[in-house]
């Protein structure tokens, strides 16, 4: 409790300081967890992420929808037309003129060509065929497109990322640019990078997106969080993935 | 600006899924909570007392003898929600001296009892791997039940930490 | 049917011992929490596992709502001849499943 007051007394008065990540000292969520949960995440007979993937593997070639297609029948074996899809998104897309994330996509599939009603976000389905697509990015490096068609909404993102919100006041930039490696309640700071996507992250006991995780960062500084699907959190998705730009994916991580 | 104190959750959707109703997070729910939202509905915490309850009812009159058990936890977790934990028993694993169960108990979740696992001669050795929750920093304990009607055990230390941004 | 992951080697040389990994996904809802309206969210956990080999048992776990959500269990067996493992997961309320597997001994 103590800890907690003195690292927001810590993190106010740190304010004034500019200290992004420079690319060389970009390190992955995973550096910063126990070596449990590394051993966890590093063999697929005990990454509880993995209990998705399976999942994700099984719908892949189940047919759905009006149309009665499976994700196989267009895309064929995942392995090979997945492998690196993860890790350009968000991407943008033309028709609707913005980017979208990956369960976006996987959506915007399953209406267009499926003809299918859309999975719920945080839905068992949806983070399963999401982890599975993820999965075939794994060691892969982020690669989000840098076409000048983005450039605002990675503008936004960027202002989001440094924006104070909240009743603690508090930027992402505070925590994960600032002041990462060091202690908040127990928890070691990481600097934030989405290499893991869709994350089994243990205060859930599931698996769980990147914009769950960010709705939690903003409760977390007291801040209404951010609708799922907000173009403000595709932004910031996006953004993230920029600042991570050559690292690699390992989805599905493990993390506290 | 004024460093905020931490709003608790008002409600009990506590770290490691079961009720943490160790004095200081008590007292600040309290106070937070104000009159009138008690959130946490009254919980029989475990104490030593049960956990040491819990044990005789297993081990009946005779001795526990600490030694051959080996219980491995790491000493520090992020996370009470998924603690890993392995116990192993030393133990030829034939037909006449065999490990017929291990049994792990905690100190502190609301509860005493963690697992019963059943093993006998077919096991080859005797190892179990699991993952558990826990509550609060606390004690584990583990007995191993002999062919021989003997009693052994292990026990070590596990400190949880709380995680920082949370659903709550 | 909850999803299931096991491991363990598929061929084996007799009398060799070996490692079963399982992971089966579950949320082991303890009955201690409650949900955003102050109801208690009830118990609903798996509350026992049981290894076959051939018929017979040669693992059977109690669980306990200590146990983590998507429950991990590894164990070991001796390798004796081919035949069949057969996994059960039993919930609170007697609802089971079973997941069968084969094992080549040689």
């Amino acid at each position: 409790m103590r800890a907690l007051l003195a690292a927001g007394l810590a993190l106010a008065a740190a304010a004034a300081v500019e200290a992004e990540v420079v690319p060389d000292a970009r390190r992955p969520g995973y550096d910063f967890a126990s070596p449990e949960i590394r051993a966890m995440q590093d063999d697929e007979t005990t990454n509880p992420g993995m209990l998705w993937v399976s999942q994700g593997e099984s719908l892949w070639s189940k047919k759905a929808g009006a149309a009665a297609v499976s994700c196989e029948d267009c895309h064929g074996d995942a392995r090979a037309s997945m492998k690196g899809a993860a890790a350009r998104y968000p991407a943008f897309d033309a028709v609707l003129a913005r980017p979208i994330d990956l369960e976006q996509r996987i959506n915007r599939c399953r209406t267009e060509h499926q003809r299918a009603e859309p999975l719920g976000w945080e839905s068992d389905d949806l983070l399963a065929l999401t982890a599975f697509v993820a999965r075939q990015s794994h060691g892969l490096p982020i690669a989000v497109s840098a076409g000048p068609e983005l450039r605002p909404f990675l503008d936004l993102g960027g202002e989001l990322f440094s924006l104070r919100e909240g009743q603690l006041n508090l930027a992402c930039s505070q925590c994960h640019d600032d002041n990462w490696g060091k202690s908040l309640a127990g928890n070691v700071i990481p600097q934030g990078h989405p290499t893991g996507y869709p994350v089994y992250r243990l205060e859930w006991q599931s698996l769980g997106s990147l914009q769950r995780r960010l709705r939690n960062c903003m409760t977390g500084v007291r801040a209404e969080p951010f609708n799922y699907g907000a173009p403000e959190a595709v932004a910031l998705e996006l953004y993230l993935m920029e600042r991570a730009r050559g690292m690699p994916m390992d989805a599905p991580a493990v993390r506290p | 600006m004024s460093a905020t104190t931490r709003p608790q959750p008002l409600l009990s959707v506590e770290e490691g899924g079961e009720s943490d109703s160790s004095p200081t997070r008590r007292r600040i729910l309290l106070v937070t909570a104000g009159a009138g939202l008690v959130s946490l509905a009254p919980v029989v915490r475990a104490t030593e007392d049960a956990m040491a309850e819990a044990i005789r009812d297993l081990i009946g009159e005779g001795p526990l003898k600490p030694g051959k058990v080996k219980l491995e936890l790491p000493s520090i977790v992020e996370n009470g929600n998924t603690v890993p934990l392995t116990v192993s028993v030393e133990s030829p694993m034939t037909e006449a001296d065999h490990v017929e169960s291990i049994h792990v108990f905690n100190q502190k979740n609301p509860q005493p009892y963690v697992a019963a696992f059943h093993l006998g001669p077919r096991a080859g050795k005797a190892g179990v791997v699991t993952r558990i929750r826990l509550a609060d920093s606390q004690r584990v304990v583990a007995v191993a039940r002999l062919a021989d009607g003997s009693f052994w055990s292990d026990s070590a230390d596990v400190i949880v930490t709380l995680a920082a941004c949370t659903e709550q | 049917m909850a999803r299931v992951l096991i491991n363990f080697p598929q061929r084996a040389k007799r009398g060799e011992i070996i490692e079963i990994k399982t992971l089966i996904q579950h949320p082991m809802e303890t009955g201690y929490r409650v949900d955003n309206r102050g109801a208690k969210i009830p118990r609903d956990i798996i509350s026992r596992f049981t290894c076959a080999y051939n018929g017979d048992e040669v693992f059977r776990a109690e669980l306990f709502p200590a146990i983590s959500a998507n429950p991990f269990i590894a164990f070991s067996t001796v390798a004796t001849e081919s035949g069949e493992l057969v996994f059960s997961w039993t919930d609170d309320n007697g609802q089971m499943q079973t997941e069968i597997r084969q094992i080549t001994i040689e």
